[in-house]
């Protein structure tokens, strides 16, 4: 979707501030809503990782302007944890949950943590799939606007560039963010030079690279 | 952080210890959704404790500088490194990286490589932890991508005309680590001394590494 978190480009953001010995989190609540993300997040359908990012892309550009980056995450969760069934929209306002409700499986046991803290599941499918390009081909990125979630930057829509890599098969997140299939295809690493994106104003030397998949790119 | 606050996230409405610290709203949001999730049963506090702890002590940038030192002191390690940085990893003991894609994009005398993630905050967390506020914020996701020479300059790297610039846009699940030049004037140094002085940003492909710097900021 052509939202604000869409954001490569865009002018007026003010001044990079960066904080010297930066807390890993500044408020404990910040912590805990990391760690309840990851245990949460074991799980696959509306947990998945493009479910996880369009569930913050939807947000309504003031409050993700507004929000920090862990409150994001929390208003995810807030709704995620009803859709998905963990809890009832009534126990999420007492806070309690309804008497005679059968007690869940843990999700996260504190033994399992190390083995989990800082690994992800990988986006590589070993499946067959055949490639639609090879290292070399000039390449256009698709103009596009799907409405829903994409990783396929508004900048780059309608612009040419060079296969650089194949990095194998993966699958795609337009459709698996919403929980309509994995559709693995071939990821490649495109490179478009500069000034083909942002004119003259860039130098010519420069170049812009990123890992776009079969379905966001056309022949030249 | 509001005057006050505390590093718990409440506020002290009074400096009288008689009186509650009252604590702010979304300490009591969070609070009260963990409990519900640990009284379901769902989720285990102590396994939420072990998490925040792993990345406030364990997992963060020092891993990522134990590659890059290694890269080099070790030029054989360096060249399987760029080609296979996952494998590399392993051979450090950084057994964690089943399943990630991890590229090491190599800075030189002519080309620079800066990394960002335009679209959400993408980042290597095996090797460098949780990605600081700057990265995530909207400032550096608008701007590294139409302006990176102006964005380095402002935070204090100015970047020759002749030098090539790449932009790295994390877009899929690949995960960049920059391979910053080593510093001149370092080759006495042992691979323990130079990554000491590797530091996030420099990954980040947003620092040069300096001799004189000894620490990575937090």
């Amino acid at each position: 979707m052509n939202g604000i978190h869409d954001m490569g480009g865009m002018q007026g953001m003010g001044p990079i501030r960066r904080e010297a010995h930066e807390p890993t989190f500044h408020e404990r609540w910040e912590g805990r809503v990391y760690a309840l993300s990851r245990v949460l997040r074991t799980r696959g359908g509306p947990w998945n990782l493009d479910a996880f990012r369009h569930g913050q892309e939807v947000l309504p550009p003031a409050d993700y302007l507004r929000m920090s980056y862990y409150e994001r995450w929390f208003a995810w969760m807030l709704t995620t944890v009803v859709a998905a069934g963990d809890v009832t929209q009534a126990e999420l306002e007492s806070g309690r949950p309804e008497p005679g409700s059968p007690g869940k499986a843990v999700l996260v046991a504190p033994d399992a943590v190390s083995a989990m803290a800082d690994r992800r599941g990988s986006a590589r499918r070993n499946v067959t799939v055949a490639a639609r390009f090879k290292p070399g081909q000039r390449v256009r990125a698709r103009n596009i606007h799907p409405a829903g979630h994409t990783r396929l930057p508004r900048y780059v829509r309608g612009r040419s560039g060079v296969v650089v890599l194949d990095r194998g098969v993966f699958l795609f997140p337009d459709t698996n963010a919403h929980l309509r299939g994995e559709k693995p295809q071939h990821l490649y690493s495109v490179r478009f030079a500069a000034r083909d994106v942002w004119g003259e104003q860039a130098s010519r030397r420069d170049s812009i690279h990123l890992d776009m998949w079969d379905d966001y790119l056309e022949p030249v | 952080m509001m005057a006050g606050a505390s590093v718990d996230g409440t506020v002290n409405q009074n400096q009288n210890p008689d009186h509650q610290v009252i604590p702010s709203d979304l300490t009591l949001r969070v609070k009260a959704l963990e409990s519900l999730l640990v009284d379901k049963g769902l989720v285990d506090r102590a396994a939420l404790d072990r998490i925040v702890d792993a990345f406030e002590t364990t997992i963060g940038p020092r891993q990522g500088a134990r590659v890059v030192a290694r890269a080099w002191v070790d030029p054989a390690y360096k060249k399987r490194l760029l080609a296979d940085a996952a494998t590399a990893m392993e051979e450090l003991g950084l057994h964690r990286y089943q399943g990630e894609d991890i590229v090491a994009l190599e800075n030189t005398a002519n080309i620079h490589n800066l990394v960002v993630c335009t679209l959400c905050s993408c980042y290597p967390w095996p090797l460098l932890g949780l990605p600081p506020v700057w990265y995530k914020s909207a400032p550096y996701r608008s701007r590294a991508i139409i302006d990176p020479r102006g964005v380095l300059k402002e935070l204090g790297m100015e970047i020759e005309a002749d030098v090539e610039v790449r932009v790295w846009d994390s877009t899929a699940e690949v995960r960049y680590l920059v391979l910053p030049q080593r510093p001149a004037g370092s080759e006495g140094l042992h691979e323990e001394a130079l990554a000491a002085l590797v530091t996030r940003d420099s990954m980040i492909g947003t620092a040069r590494v300096t001799l004189d710097v000894k620490e990575v900021p937090a």
